[in-house]
Order: structure tokens, then C-alpha cells, then sequence
């Protein structure tokens, strides 16, 4: 077990923090609005829809299948093809143990209740 | 610091009268009776079965002598099926006052209100002469769970809050984690921090039975607010969860109403043994804060993303909060505001020293923001357990 994966903190990009030097998503720190620019490795892209604080960003393209990495750690499985800079989250990902049950608010945005 | 010295020698940081409810049937009658002493520290607790539950039995007789217990009132219908008579015993023996009233027997609500008030008001007295003796961080018991969960609560609340636990660890004091079915993922990890490698893989067997309780269940240990506020998968819920324990060897394996035998930190199993018999393992959050009390946690750390408000009958609640949003939004039920790391103004460390201040506070008698408030939550429900296995506490 590596110190990153236990020890979460914080490499800053943008209004995104990466967490484990392994990981394939950021998480957002604070809600990043539609239209942001973000700096990833692969180059500079633009949110296509507003991301919650605490929701996840693809740091890079991530194929069909492949291992969602967070704290350095297995968190799910791709179920589609995910563009770098896209939201990742249920609609996009599963868990490897037991489904996700949610509501309609669970992309953090569609969330019009007691707001 | 300073406790109340109970006779089995552990020391309390609260003397509350407790009043018990033995069924539902009697529930009402027994917070008729709690509801006269708005300004004493008389507190309702119960269990609402009428059948017979072995595991309900032994959690009422550990929260019922739990070291912040100073007096015990029972108030049973009557024809229930809880053995209220061994409970009063195991009370009695204690060196703690106890009664049980009968409602069948004493006449009705009205006339069991008058009896338990009055009961009431005279141990009050007397539990006000239980001595109080100096106490030390090592003579503690911390528990700490999450509830309302989102994808802040890994990254400020509960690193934080594994922070303090290390600190208090390191003092002596014992501290407890628990939800087996919320380190689902994390079974590896954790078994590598067991004091002996054949507790190591008690831990790692934990984590698989509840794996396999909420897959036949359907459903796992994840609300819908935890995906709206980030979290995708119960993986990704346990490895944010997994962190509230901090860095600290495990030393122990426990179930709810064992008593951790000396400092150190304990993972407590709360997924029933045997086939899925009375439906989910903990219903709610205060469901898992009460097996923490049962063990003996004289307070708990509840670290929440979306925002709890919860408190708890017996045991102080400090609340924890790790979105910096949901502080802003609810600061008055939140003791602590661990959003300040997600926004960059304090750390980990920093927010850690504050909790384990904090404990060091409450357990020296200042209220937490829910007990202020009155919060007193409680619920008890049926299940059951096999005692643990002999690997599961090392000898020191």
C-alpha cells in the first residue's frame, strides 16, 4: 500500500485535485462551471457541463473497461469509452462489487430539490 | 479530565439516567417519563421487538452499564418477551440503581409516568453523589463512523478524523472503526495493518461476509445522496471511509458489545453472522453509533459530507464536517469544519490536533453542537452474531 493511496492531498490542477500520481480521474474541489478550462498532460481541454465540488473528471481518455483509478485505488470499471476531461460517474462507470442504487439528482446538477 | 468512577472500574464522562423501553408497546409510557426532566441529563433508549433477540439482550445490558450510565429505569408493558428480570440483575450487579416498572401491573400510562418520575427524581440525587476521579486520554474509548457521505468526505473529513485517531491512539486511548460493508475494497490494504498476520486475515474474512450479506441483500451500504454528491460506486465510498482509521497498527477485531482490552485500534464487525435473517445490517447511521456505545465508546466522531445532524442518546456525537458547502449551509449542527482543507486554509494535521482537542474537551464536559441541541437518537434493532474467533485480539 503506497502513501498516496492512504494519504489523500493534493496536486492542484485547476479547480481539480489528483490525488494518487496513478489515478485516471481528478476530483473537483470546488464546483468548476461549464466552459472551464482545465491543463491536463494530454492538453488543455474545456468542460462540457458543470462539475460539482467532489464530482470526477477523466484526466485522460480512458478505454471501455478499464480500471477506475482514485486514491491510487481500483474505484469501478469503465463501461463506455470516456474522453479525457469528461464527467465520470455512474453513468459511465460501475463497481466491480455491488450496483450503485440512486435518484434522479445523482449527477450532482439535475438536483433542483431544496437547493 | 475528569470521570465518574463506576465499580467495574471504567470511568464515565457523562452520569446520565437512563430510561429504557422494553417493547414499543411501552415506548410512549417510558418518554412520557423523560419528558418531565427537561434539565436533567435523563435520556430515552429502547428496543421495539416483542420476540426474543439474544444480540438485543447483550447490547442493552452493555449500553445500560456503559460507563456514562448512572441509573437505570426499565419501563416494560409486561408481557413481552425481553428478560427484563436477568437485565436488571446484570444492572444491579453493577453497583448501579435500577427499577423496572410494569405498566400491566402499575395501572396504566398515567400512574407508570407518576411511579417513573418520581423514581426518577430520587436517583437523580443519588447519582449525583457517584465520585468523580481523574481521567486520563488512555482510559478513553473514541468511535468513529461517516453518514451522509459525499466525494469531500475522503478527502477532508475522514483523513482529518484518522488524523486524531492516530494522535489518541498514540495516547492510549482505544479507538474504533467500523462498517465492515464500507471497506468493501479495502480488504487488502487493511489486513496488511493487523498486529499478527491470523488477525490480518480475520479482517480480510470480515470484509468478504459482508460482501456477501449486501449481495444477497441487492443493495449495498450506498444512499442515493452519496452519488449525488460524487461517490459512483461503494469502492469508491469504502477507500474514503477507509481513511477515518488512520495509520495505526489494527490491533483488534471486535463485535458490537465487545470491549476493546486496552488501547490501541479496533475494526468492529458489524455485519451479522449466519444467513440474512433480519435485513439490513445497520438500518442508519445511529445504528452503528449505538454498537460503538454498546463497546464502550464513551464519544464518537460522525464525519459527514452532505451534512447529518444527528446526536445520541448515552454517548456525545462530534460532528465533523468535510464540505465546505454543506458547512456554510448547516455550521450550527457541525462541531468541526473540515472543509477548510478541500479550500486550502488549514490541513490535515491541523484539523486532526483540532479534533483530538475537541475530544479531550467533551469528554472533560463541554456539550457537542447536537447535545446542545438535544439531539438524543437511538435505535436498536434485531440481529445476530457469533462470538469473535480467538485470533481476533492478540494478546498485547
Amino acid at each position: 500500500m503506497t502513501e498516496t493511496a492512504r494519504k489523500p492531498g493534493s496536486t492542484m490542477i485547476g479547480p481539480f485535485l489528483l490525488l494518487s500520481a496513478a489515478d485516471n480521474v481528478l476530483v473537483a474541489r470546488e464546483s468548476a462551471a461549464e466552459g472551464t478550462d482545465v491543463p491536463l498532460e494530454q492538453g488543455s481541454v474545456m468542460l462540457t457541463r458543470p462539475i460539482p465540488l467532489a464530482h470526477k473528471i477523466a484526466r485522460r481518455d480512458i478505454a471501455e473497461g478499464e480500471k477506475i483509478l482514485k486514491y491510487g485505488m481500483p474505484i469501478g470499471i469503465a463501461t463506455e469509452a470516456i474522453p479525457a476531461g469528461a464527467h465520470v460517474h455512474v453513468h459511465n462507470i460501475r463497481s466491480a462489487y455491488t450496483p450503485t442504487h440512486m435518484l434522479q439528482d445523482a449527477d450532482g446538477v439535475s438536483a433542483a430539490v431544496a437547493q | 479530565m475528569k470521570g465518574w468512577l463506576r465499580q467495574d472500574g471504567r470511568k464515565g464522562i457523562r452520569n446520565t439516567v437512563v430510561v429504557a423501553y422494553l417493547v414499543e408497546c411501552a415506548h410512549f409510557v417510558a418518554s412520557k417519563i423523560v419528558s418531565g426532566f427537561p434539565e436533567d441529563d435523563v435520556q430515552l433508549i429502547g428496543f421495539p421487538g416483542c420476540y426474543p433477540n439474544e444480540y438485543a439482550a447483550r447490547m442493552m445490558d452493555r449500553l445500560c452499564t456503559h460507563p456514562n450510565v448512572g441509573a437505570v429505569l426499565f419501563v416494560s408493558l409486561g408481557c413481552e418477551s425481553f428478560d427484563k428480570v436477568r437485565a436488571s440483575e446484570a444492572v444491579s450487579a453493577s453497583g448501579r440503581p435500577v427499577k423496572t416498572l410494569v405498566i400491566q401491573k402499575a395501572g396504566g400510562t398515567a400512574s407508570t409516568v407518576q411511579m417513573g418520575r418520581d423514581w426518577v427524581h430520587g436517583v437523580l440525587a443519588q447519582v449525583a453523589e457517584v465520585p468523580r476521579v481523574p481521567m486520563g486520554v488512555d482510559e478513553l474509548v473514541i468511535g468513529t463512523v461517516c453518514g451522509g457521505s459525499d466525494g469531500t468526505s475522503g478527502i477532508s473529513g475522514n483523513p482529518a478524523a484518522g488524523k486524531a485517531f492516530d494522535l489518541l491512539v498514540g495516547e492510549g486511548a482505544a479507538c474504533i472503526f467500523e462498517e465492515t460493508g464500507e471497506l468493501i475494497g479495502c480488504e487488502e490494504i487493511m489486513a496488511e495493518r493487523a498486529v499478527t498476520p491470523a488477525l490480518g486475515q480475520a479482517l480480510r474474512e470480515s470484509v468478504q461476509k459482508a460482501e456477501r450479506y449486501y449481495a444477497t441483500l441487492g443493495y449495498g451500504s450506498f444512499a442515493a445522496g452519496n452519488a449525488a454528491g460524487g461517490l459512483s460506486t461503494i469502492e469508491e465510498k469504502s477507500l474514503g471511509a477507509y481513511v477515518k482509521s488512520g495509520d495505526s497498527p489494527i490491533s483488534g477485531l471486535i463485535k458490537p458489545g465487545d470491549l476493546p482490552p486496552r488501547g490501541g485500534l479496533y475494526l468492529m464487525d458489524v455485519v451479522p453472522d449466519g444467513d440474512v435473517r433480519f435485513g439490513f445490517p445497520n438500518i442508519s447511521d445511529n445504528a452503528e453509533i449505538v454498537e460503538m456505545i454498546a463497546s464502550g465508546a464513551h464519544l464518537s466522531l460522525f464525519v459527514t459530507g452532505r451534512g447529518s445532524v444527528v446526536g445520541s442518546a448515552i454517548s456525545p456525537v462530534i460532528k465533523i464536517c468535510a464540505n465546505p458547502q454543506t458547512y456554510r449551509n448547516l455550521s450550527e449542527d457541525m462541531d468541526v469544519n473540515a472543509g477548510d482543507i478541500i479550500e486550502g486554509k488549514r490541513s490535515i494535521e491541523e484539523v486532526g490536533r483540532e479534533i483530538r482537542d475537541l475530544v479531550v474537551a467533551v469528554a472533560s464536559g463541554a456539550p457537542t453542537k447536537s447535545e446542545a441541541l438535544g439531539h438524543r437518537e437511538f435505535i436498536l434493532t434485531y440481529k445476530s452474531f457469533e462470538p469473535i474467533g480467538p485470533a481476533c485480539l492478540p494478546a498485547a
